[in-house]
């Protein structure tokens, strides 16, 4: 390792790939660690130890001004909701409705109102999720108690959002207020379908003609009753894919020492590694307020 | 698991040696006991139905003792999914349908009916710790609605948000491809 001392470098990314076609389309969708042999086969990195391959290309030198918790979703989630963002050509007559308030969520608030969206919608369920999302300046929709659709007609002129982003993926919640979520939820249990695409669904519906789709969330697999005919016939835009990390950081890095933007403001709990299966539990179950939970070896 | 996860590691990846502590609580264990145990009785009712009502002087009602099978392994698969909530619940309802099923065959003129208490008196106990699973696992799997952390005064612009609308829209957000390409 000779680009970066090992003292100064905190933050670990996937190496980059060198040829000029890889360099475009798959930065990250050949390297990514924590996934599948698809993304490169690299084992994640939640433990004491991290085996990092290609050092000398998966580091960035962070100066001492700035704290671990500041600079630690440079390797994930900030690049995440930036290029969800930044992929969405935000112009500053555009509103950018965002499905999912989770920690790539908030990302993606943020990159939007640094990328001077007009207004940001933030669509979740959880009170506290909400708030966070609020305190970025989004206008908050809570799906469980108003509908989305009819919001988000009703704050754009009955145009519909030019940008809509996707930062739920294939776990869509299912409640009985979205029978089509049951239906995918019941789909899934006989194997006939893997993700469950509802706020795909909602977002081609009420995305403004040729706007743009842009989705981080991850699916995995299987989608059905995709309206594909409302998609084409609008003429919407698709941008998706496994972050680009390596793009990105240099920039977001920059951002963070000018204090344009902070990510630690999403860390909401703090344990030690041994905790680290109870804090699973806790996250997947959105109990105790849980946003982002940061493991303490 | 350790074992699964270690052989279908490439050669030269390092090894799991020893795992953690475990997030399952003793309700997450009893829910999925209860699971395989629906699955291995759901089997047994669709495969071989004929000693079943035989054994409980209920010979003719095979299609039956089958449709219940196959409801057994439909609870079983839920409760060692995601859903084990609602799997363990559905195990307590099929109790019920199976209590009502026996009492209707435990009658004087039953040559069995000794069998058919025995059965009833097994059901109702595994029906106790389908209760107990799925009341525990309700419980432990539950969101507090009333509690939540506001968190409005995490904005996440250390400048405040006024200063943060737009200030990376000056500069195009595509430009650090160039430079991360060079």
């Amino acid at each position: 390792m000779s680009n970066a001392s090992a003292a100064t470098s905190r933050s670990a990314r996937p190496p980059i790939a060198t040829s000029t076609w890889l360099r475009r389309f798959s930065v990250t969708q050949r390297r990514a660690f924590g996934y599948t042999h698809l993304t490169g086969g690299y084992p994640g990195g939640q433990a004491e130890y991290v085996r990092v391959p290609f050092a000398d290309a998966t580091h960035i030198k962070v100066p001492d001004s700035l704290t671990d918790e500041q600079v630690l979703f440079l390797g994930d989630i900030f690049p995440t909701g930036w290029q969800a963002a930044a992929q969405c050509e935000i112009e500053p007559t555009d509103t950018v409705a965002v499905w999912g308030c989770g920690p790539v969520g908030q990302m993606t608030i943020r990159s939007a109102i640094l990328l001077g969206a007009k207004q940001v919608v933030a669509i979740d369920y959880l009170p506290e999720r909400l708030s966070m999302a609020e305190a970025a300046g989004a206008i908050t929709i809570n799906f469980e108690e108003e509908s989305v659709i009819e919001r988000l007609n009703q704050l754009t002129s009955g145009k519909g959002p030019e940008k809509c982003i996707d930062a739920i993926g294939l776990e869509s919640h299912v409640t009985f207020s979205k029978p089509d979520t049951i239906y995918d939820r019941a789909k899934q249990m006989f194997m006939l379908e893997s993700d469950r695409p509802h706020v795909l669904r909602e977002m081609i519906y009420v995305c403004r003609p040729a706007g743009v789709i842009s989705i981080p969330g991850v699916y995995g697999g299987l989608v059905d009753k995709i309206p594909m005919g409302v998609a084409m016939n609008k003429g919407l835009t698709f941008r998706m894919g496994q972050t680009h990390v390596n793009r990105w950081t240099d920039d977001l890095l920059r951002r963070i020492e000018n204090g344009e933007i902070d990510p630690s403001f999403v860390i909401t709990h703090t344990v030690g590694l041994e905790k680290g299966p109870e804090m699973y539990k806790v996250f997947r179950d959105k109990q105790d307020s849980c946003v982002k939970v940061v493991l303490k070896p | 698991m350790t074992y699964i996860s270690n052989i279908t590691r490439p050669e030269k990846d390092p090894k799991v040696l020893s795992t953690g502590p475990s997030s399952l609580a003793a309700v997450d264990r009893l829910g999925r006991a209860l699971g395989w145990f629906s699955i291995g009785l759901g089997l047994a009712e669709l495969l071989a139905p004929r000693p079943i009502t035989r054994a409980l002087g209920v010979q003719g009602r095979e299609d039956l003792v089958r449709a219940y099978g196959a409801r057994e392994i439909g609870s079983g698969l839920l409760s060692l999914s995601l859903e084990r909530k609602a799997g363990l619940w559905s195990r307590v309802a099929g109790n019920g349908l199976d209590i009502a099923t026996l009492l209707s065959a435990y009658r004087p003129n039953n040559p069995k009916r000794d069998n058919v208490r025995l059965a009833l008196l097994m059901v109702i106990g595994v029906s106790v710790l389908d209760i107990v699973g799925a009341q525990g696992t309700t419980i432990r799997h539950a969101r507090r609605q009333d509690t939540w952390r506001n968190y409005r005064d995490r904005s996440g612009f250390p400048q405040g948000l006024t200063k943060a609308r737009g200030v990376a829209a000056s500069r195009s957000a595509e430009k650090p491809e160039k430079s991360a390409m060079a």
